[in-house]
């Protein structure tokens, strides 16, 4: 849980990565899918954002637009991506080569495949480090690399072997280490815990936090586990169907979730007290080639109204630093009039 | 390295020895499944071709004599293996008394030469080719370009031979028609010889190479497609790495390793193709010995020569197999 | 379609028409309709040439000897006839018909081969897969023998003792290197789905295993064996011609491959005449390009992937 000192909340004031409008989309024969619907967010210095959603909320789609790696069929249609004052959109890519890894990094989503299996774990390190600082020593590199290695907690036994020789675990710290490796400004970690079993997966978490915290870097931290969300980040981003629903603390998005689909996600989570039926509408979920007009979460939405429809609702701030995208709020965080909300929660 | 395990060579060493086994084995029984007395049949069509043959008895005594005819099958067939694995393949019928090793001594340098040189310019090209077809960042024209010096992928080399020296050789008089150098020279280490011995070299390793780099070209570019998906490559991009480096580090030397083990299976066709263009190039090699003793009915000749190549062609492979966990740090995984 | 905002479809649209039917049916694609009309023409030629040319005049001396093909001469200052547009060889054999008999003739020894390379194939991969323990290990073991030991050299040794005189020996003969492929790949293809979870969910329901296997296998597997076979016809028809050139092989019968060891044999290249062995490498040329163009428009079907490659 991540408690701010003084200090902390002055730093938090600076903006380091703002998005705006960013859509993302996939070619197909019948169509376009869209992966990301023009989302709008901020992150601040210091900050953990978590972006959560369940697969296919286009969550990685909109990282993987932060970073520039959208493969094709996709690409990225519209938006703004300003990186310390940096627009990264439209950066040419020798410039762009340039930025990578030094301020923006990327801790990937099943650590299992993105170790090259060909080369052995610290080349993949350094690799890295003398694309972007030259030559260098090899004494000097091999500390810098075994210092990483025990920031992330591997034993320097590692340093000679292939991918293969490791365990999932492993991996997944070997490209912890990989990304804070160049101190960037802001790391995304794209589901990296998910792949590892339930252990393991505390474990690197915690150790994910634990870096985080020493370097003093900004992260988006991408995931479906809400529970794990809660321990780790300070802000929730909530992304349903390519749009962004909900952004606020983490604390008030547990108290207070205002948007429908939050409400549904943060009582998804399994609690030993009470026993409930999980409440969704599941499976009637709109063609993402052809969203309805009006509100993207229409067709779930146990509230929806006639104004729902046919006019979509913008992401707006109705408390302080919490905002969301509903028509069952009015600007000032109250419900509309005509509305039982408590038969939801 | 720890890459090898004693599984995987032991069977690799069982699967050479079997081909090898099951090769003579098939030789001998071929010989005795011929209809006829194939050895008097042999020098029969033999007098009847170049008039009377000297030495016939000799001859056909030193058959008798080599195939151990009056020994039960049993016998005849341990000395018989014993014989080729020995390289006794007997004497010539044409060249008699010459012993068919000797021919064959002759040849192979040639043959291994003119293998040398093809085949890794065929991998090179044609995995170069490949990468390039694949890679992003390939210009526009050479993208456009490669596809075209690929017209010729799946002909028999032997085809390519043929167009080559009725256009280079015979019309436009760009390069000799036939033979390994030029008439009257000595093999020796002078300029002139080294510079005829290429000159006579470059249309029959053109036809060689011309057909089959396509077909590395085409498996290269489909490994590089796999490889492109690959996570691993994503983390490349986002590392920021220069991209010739991602390229060659990243993409290539992971997709190049199936290449390495269609390398093996390659050979076999390879071979072949090398036997027929050496026989329509006169080239020195095996392939005019083997085309010369078909012609004449040498069935030692035939057979000493084809177990050659058989031979050859098991221990390329087994090279090839024994190499390919070097390069390929996950195999230890699989023998366990 | 055309739900998004008016900006995404405007960007969107452009390439959409053309690429809709590519997607729909890939074996539809272009590289797999050329090449099965290059050797259908082939076929057709084998079916509908003797209709209109005299197939008689492929035998010797049926015709006036080193005729060039009509509009041409030869060494000699010979004119070619019209009778014979192709021209005729030394031994007075009619080109056009030699081509006309010969082309379907080597392109059937290829399929006929691979057909029973296929046959042996599907029998021994299944063997392999399902039996597993020894059958699989002599299996397999016998596929990577086969595949190692060259072909065309065993057949030499084979034919150059006992000679071969009809296309269907050949045929069975070459056949003998083609079965371990498309045996490689059914073995594979077993043993995934004796893993899979539907084909127990099947078992238990009592469905016998083997149909449902066979059933749900074999849309997989189609692109994969249909590329194999075509590649052991290729495979096939070059070792034929190989030996045909080295002068084993039928004799009697007209070939490709036969025709072109008679212009070799009689220095049709030193006396400049081309039609001799060039008319049957140009059909082997169509021959040979319409296969591989048929294979990879299989691989296309089979490797999605391979599609959008070549979009881009």
């Amino acid at each position: 849980m991540a408690e701010a000192s003084g200090q902390d909340v002055q730093r938090r004031q600076r903006k380091v990565l703002e998005v705006r409008n960013l859509r993302v989309h996939y070619e197909t024969p019948t169509g376009d899918v869209i992966a990301v619907a023009g989302i709008d967010f901020d992150l601040y210095d210091g900050e953990t954002l978590g972006l959560v959603g369940e697969s296919g909320s286009g969550k990685s789609t909109a990282a993987y637009g932060i970073l520039k790696l959208v493969q094709p069929p996709g690409r990225i249609v519209e938006g703004n991506v300003v990186l310390d004052g940096d627009e990264l959109v439209t950066m040419n890519d020798s410039n762009f080569r340039q930025l990578r890894w030094t301020k923006l990094a990327l801790i990937p989503q099943g650590a299992m495949n993105s170790l090259n299996p060909t080369m052995r774990v610290h080349r993949q390190i350094t690799d890295a480090i003398e694309a972007h600082e030259g030559k260098q020593d090899k004494e000097e590199l091999r500390q810098r690399v075994l210092d990483l290695f025990r920031m992330v907690g591997l034993p320097q036994r590692l340093y000679n072997m292939f991918p293969h020789e490791l365990s999932g675990g492993m991996k997944q710290r070997v490209c912890i280490a990989m990304g804070i490796a160049l101190h960037p400004t802001v790391i995304i970690a794209d589901e990296s815990t998910s792949a590892l079993d339930v252990v393991v997966q505390r474990v690197v978490a915690q150790t994910m936090l634990r870096v985080k915290k020493a370097l003093g870097v900004s992260m988006i931290m991408i995931g479906h586990d809400m529970g794990l969300m809660a321990q780790m980040v300070d802000r929730i981003a909530v992304m349903y169907a390519g749009k962004l629903v909900e952004v606020s603390p983490v604390e008030t998005i547990f108290e207070d979730p205002l948007h429908p689909y939050s409400q549904v996600l943060i009582e998804s989570i399994p609690s030993l007290k009470e026993r409930k039926p999980l409440k969704i509408t599941e499976g009637i979920t709109h063609d993402p080639r052809n969203p309805p007009p009006g509100c993207i979460f229409q067709l779930r939405c146990p509230f929806v109204m006639e104004h729902c429809r046919s006019e979509a609702p913008p992401l707006r701030e109705v408390k302080a630093r919490h905002q969301v995208a509903c028509h069952l709020y009015n600007d000032d965080g109250s419900l509309i009039e005509g509305v039982k909300v408590e038969a939801a929660v | 390295m720890g890459g090898l395990t004693l599984n995987y060579i032991i069977r690799r060493v069982l699967i050479f020895l079997l081909t090898v086994w099951v090769s003579i084995t098939i030789i001998f029984m071929v010989a005795r499944l011929a209809p006829g007395d194939p050895i008097s049949a042999m020098v029969a069509q033999a007098s009847a071709s170049m008039g009377v043959v000297e030495n016939q008895d000799a001859i056909i005594e030193g058959w008798k004599e080599y195939f151990g005819l009056n020994d039960p099958i049993p016998i005849q067939y341990v000395k018989f293996l014993g014989n080729l694995l020995t390289f006794d393949f007997g004497p010539s019928l044409i060249a008699f008394p010459a012993r068919v090793s000797e021919l064959i001594a002759r040849a192979l340098p040639w043959s291994i030469g003119l293998g040398l040189v093809t085949l890794p310019l065929i991998f090179f090209i044609g995995n170069l080719f490949g990468a390039l077809l694949a890679w992003r960042r390939t210009p526009g024209p050479l993208k456009a370009f490669i596809p075209m010096t690929m017209i010729f992928t799946s002909l028999p080399s032997v085809l390519a031979g043929l167009v080559f020296i009725f256009v280079f050789a015979f019309r436009m008089k760009l390069f000799p028609i036939a033979g390994p150098f030029g008439r009257g020279m000595q093999p020796s280490f002078t300029i002139e010889f080294i510079s005829s011995l290429i000159h006579h070299g470059i249309l029959p390793v053109a036809s060689l190479v011309i057909v089959s780099f396509g077909f590395w070209t085409l498996g290269m570019r489909g490994m590089m497609v796999t490889t492109e998906g690959e996570d691993y490559m994503t983390l490349a991009d986002a590392k920021g790495l220069p991209p010739f480096y991602v390229l060659y580090r990243y993409q290539v030397r992971n997709a190049i390793l199936p290449q390495v083990t269609a390398l093996a299976i390659a050979l076999r066709t390879l071979g072949a193709g090398q036997i027929l263009v050496e026989a329509i190039f006169s080239y020195r090699g095996i392939g005019t010995l083997i085309y010369t003793s078909i012609r004449n009915q040498d069935y030692n000749t035939i057979q000493g020569t084809s177990f050659v190549v058989i031979l050859f062609t098991a221990v390329s492979v087994l090279i090839i197999d024994l190499i390919y966990p070097l390069i390929d740090p996950r195999i230890s995984l699989e023998g366990n | 379609m055309g739900a998004a905002t008016g900006q995404t479809a405007s960007l969107a649209a452009p390439r959409k028409a053309g690429r809709l039917n590519r997607f729909d049916n890939p074996w539809l694609n272009i590289k797999l309709v050329v090449g099965v009309i290059m050797v259908g023409s082939i076929l057709l030629m084998g079916v509908i040439g003797p209709l209109l040319v005299d197939v008689d005049l492929a035998y010797v001396g049926r015709s006036p000897l080193n005729l060039p093909p009509f509009c041409f001469e030869n060494m000699r200052g010979e004119g070619g006839d019209p009778t014979h547009p192709l021209g005729t060889d030394n031994s007075g054999r009619d080109m056009l018909s030699l081509i006309v008999i010969g082309a379907p003739n080597s392109l059937l020894v290829g399929f006929v081969a691979a057909g029973f390379g296929m046959l042996g194939g599907i029998i021994l991969g299944f063997s392999s897969g399902f039996l597993g323990g020894l059958a699989d290990d002599i299996i397999r073991l016998s596929a990577d023998i086969t595949i190692t030991i060259p072909s065309l050299l065993v057949l030499i040794v084979i034919q150059s003792l006992i000679p071969v005189q009809s296309l269907l020996v050949m045929a069975v003969l070459l056949s003998l290197f083609a079965w371990p492929q498309p045996t490689r790949l059914i073995r594979a293809q077993v043993m995934s789905m004796r893993e899979s979870g539907y084909v127990k969910m099947a078992q238990l329901s009592g469905v016998p295993t083997s149909s449902i296997m066979f059933r749900e296998m074999m849309p997989n597997l189609l692109p994969y064996l249909a590329a194999s076979f075509i590649g052991n016809t290729t495979g096939s028809i070059l070792a034929a011609v190989g030996l045909e050139i080295l002068g084993l092989g039928p004799q009697r019968l007209p070939t490709l491959g036969r025709t072109i060891q008679n212009a070799i044999d009689n220095s049709g290249i030193l006396r400049d005449m081309w039609w001799w062995w060039g008319l049957p490498t140009v059909i082997l040329i169509v021959i040979f390009i319409g296969l591989l163009l048929i294979n990879l428009g299989l691989d296309e079907v089979a490797n999605p992937r391979l599609r959008k490659a070549t979009r881009q």
